[in-house]
């Protein structure tokens, strides 16, 4: 098992390095300037900008010295749309960014998982289709519809929710709401496949016939491994919450990560761009290998071969 | 005697599609229509998407000019002359839809084909050739894999839509087009391939394991013992064999790209107003939703129906061609 961690760290790491070669060499392709947005700065001032965030240097030097610089110093710079060090900003957005990421996937589970094993155990009926139809509408309906329509409906209708901003507990329900509904509308669908796979197996009648309660047969064997692809699945659903919460986080104004990355983009903020990048290439690692662990303790298949490519 | 050999190939393809596809490699295809022709669900799919691209690229040419302004009627009720009213341009709404889904719908078959044109080959050389290159060109893939698709797609898209702008002026002086239709154009042109760029990974992983099962099978043997070049017996006979999978993958990818391309544009980053496209008009009827609820919610109806009908398609085509994951 130490091994297996080992080497999925190992291979995280290479996927943070080939995630900073894509990301500074497209940030280096993309065209105007990073200090054209405030006034309008002389030459000589822009050079001396540019002198002092070390963007005057030749391009090998600059691509090597920022990883350099995150393993000797643990800085990932500053940034040179906001003047501030990105680690600063990364530090105090990334609460928020983990907090709805975490509530969004929690809904998920709680939502999809359940409905999922409904579903496979109710096949081919009313509550099956019904659900399922649903869970359709999860994926098909995009965050940027169902938002504002919850804004809509259910912020202004109930007291005590705010159509947007930040601050209070309540505050994180509509936004987490919004963002984990597609989450759970897939984990729904791959519960469901999964438990159907696992419940036409020879093992599962051998647990009916030993006269075991079908509830228990269901939550004690069939669950295990009916849950396999969704545990495979939270990982990348992690991720695809943190690119989707670009998305939230506009509509709802939460101050995360995601606004951070898009206006990076759009000043031309290579550092901070760099940094976000960076940071969240490391949150899904960590979240893969987290995935790639449970998966191990509850498939034994997997942890001998070590290798989770199927 | 020939339709009877053809129901017990039939009967058999139930249990043993292998079988089934190694003596009658056509009958495949017929059978898998067969059964998609029992899934109500995937054949209505269809059917409305059909009708939505006939609307979007057929119909759409009789509409309204779709970024012709009219500042003295915004927000007009629908009426004969706006079936669906206007927007707070007092641009048609209806044409704007029809010409938003063109967008759309282009963008999800394009980029698709660029990702199953890269996935199909990459997937299938690794597959095929094996050994070392073979674990070399899966660590690539998985590395890509756990990269955030997002982020890149929008840095890429940052960097392509800026020469996308210097091009359609090229163009224009250069080659004297239309301004208006050139700029439409390549405001849609870095989309294809910044979301196929990306889109392929999956896809190859799944050619990959195809292709590590078929190259080990009697016709292939067959075909190398006639004295087929590897690259022959590759592409004229192992490829053709995995397009089931590749079918059912695709389909279900197209949604997926109409939905990057909306997120795309709705943070500014794709499709630019005035062009239409589904992403922009919802974005742009997300401002109005207090007072002009339509804005937002017909366009949102129409892309809704289109990611259904696409996801339904896709699965319907699943349980059609692959036997073994149909449950029903």
């Amino acid at each position: 098992m130490l091994r297996f961690i080992a080497s999925r760290l190992l291979q995280g790491l290479f996927v943070l390095f080939a995630l900073y070669t894509i990301t500074f060499f497209l940030a280096k392709a993309m065209p105007g300037e990073p200090f054209t947005t405030e006034k309008n700065l002389s030459e000589e001032s822009k050079a001396y900008q540019r002198a002092l965030y070390g963007l005057d240097k030749p391009l090998l030097h600059q691509y090597l010295i920022y990883p350099k610089n995150i393993i000797t110093e643990g800085s990932l710079a500053v940034s040179t749309s906001k003047g501030r060090p990105v680690k600063d900003i990364i530090s105090q957005s990334f609460k928020v960014s983990v907090v709805l990421g975490l509530s969004a996937l929690g809904i998920a589970i709680c939502i999809g998982v359940p409905i999922g094993v409904i579903s496979a155990v109710r096949r081919n009926s009313w509550v099956d289709w019904g659900t399922m139809a649903v869970a359709m509408i999860g994926i098909c309906v995009p965050a940027f519809t169902i938002g504002p329509l919850l804004q809509i409906f259910i912020a202004a209708n109930l007291p005590g929710i705010k159509v947007a901003g930040w601050g209070n507990p309540q505050d994180i329900l509509l936004p987490a709401i919004t963002l984990g509904l597609s989450t759970a509308a897939y984990l729904a669908r791959l519960t469901r496949g999964g438990m159907l796979e696992v419940l036409s197996q020879d093992f599962i009648r051998t647990a009916h016939a030993k006269g075991i309660p079908a509830s228990k047969v269901i939550t004690r064997h069939a669950l295990r491994g009916g849950i396999l692809p969704s545990v495979a699945f939270i990982g990348p659903a992690f991720a695809a919450l943190i690119s989707g919460s670009f998305i939230v986080e506009t509509i709802f104004q939460v101050p995360g990560m995601g606004q951070h990355f898009v206006n990076a983009v759009i000043s031309r903020d290579e550092f901070l761009l760099l940094g976000v990048a960076l940071f969240f290439g490391f949150l899904i690692v960590i979240m893969n290998l987290a995935a790639d662990i449970l998966t191990g303790i509850l498939d034994p298949r997997v942890r001998i071969t070590g290798n989770s490519s199927k | 005697m020939n339709s009877n050999a053809q129901d017990t190939a039939s009967t058999e393809g139930q249990n043993d599609y292998s079988l089934l596809q190694a003596e009658r490699g056509s009958s495949l295809w017929r059978d898998a229509w067969l059964r998609m022709g029992k899934n109500k669900v995937a054949i209505v799919s269809l059917v409305v998407f059909i009708i939505t691209c006939l609307l979007c690229f057929g119909f759409a040419w009789f509409c309204k000019d779709p970024i012709q302004q009219n500042l003295t009627n915004k927000f007009a009720a629908p009426s004969g002359e706006h079936w669906l009213g206007t927007d707070a341009m007092g641009r048609d709404l209806f044409s704007r839809i029809l010409y938003g889904g063109q967008v759309s719908i282009l963008v999800g078959l394009v980029a698709t084909f660029v990702a199953v044109t890269i996935g199909v080959t990459y997937g299938a050389i690794s597959g095929f050739y094996g050994a070392r290159i073979d674990a070399i060109m899966m660590r690539i893939v998985d590395t890509l894999l756990s990269i955030p698709f997002l982020m890149v797609v929008i840095v890429l898209q940052a960097v392509l839509s800026e020469w996308s702008t210097t091009t359609s002026k090229w163009i224009v002086e250069n080659w004297g087009w239309n301004k208006e239709f050139t700029n439409r154009a390549t405001n849609v042109l870095p989309l294809f391939f910044a979301l196929g760029l990306f889109g392929w990974l999956t896809l190859a992983r799944i050619v990959r394991a195809q292709v590590l099962s078929l190259k080990e099978r009697e016709f292939v043997e067959a075909a190398t013992s006639l004295g087929l070049s590897k690259l022959r017996v590759l592409f004229r006979h192992i490829i053709p064999n995995t397009l089931g999978p590749t079918v059912v993958y695709a389909t279900l990818t197209v949604p997926g790209f109409i939905m990057y391309e909306a997120t795309l544009s709705y943070l500014g980053l794709g499709v630019e107003s005035p062009n239409s496209s589904w992403g922009i008009l919802i974005k742009e009827g997300a401002n109005y939703l207090e007072t002009n609820p339509q804005l937002l919610i017909l366009p949102g109806i129409l892309f809704s129906l289109t990611l259904f009908a696409l996801n339904f398609l896709g699965d319907g085509l699943r349980d059609a061609l692959d036997v073994r994951a149909s449950k029903d």
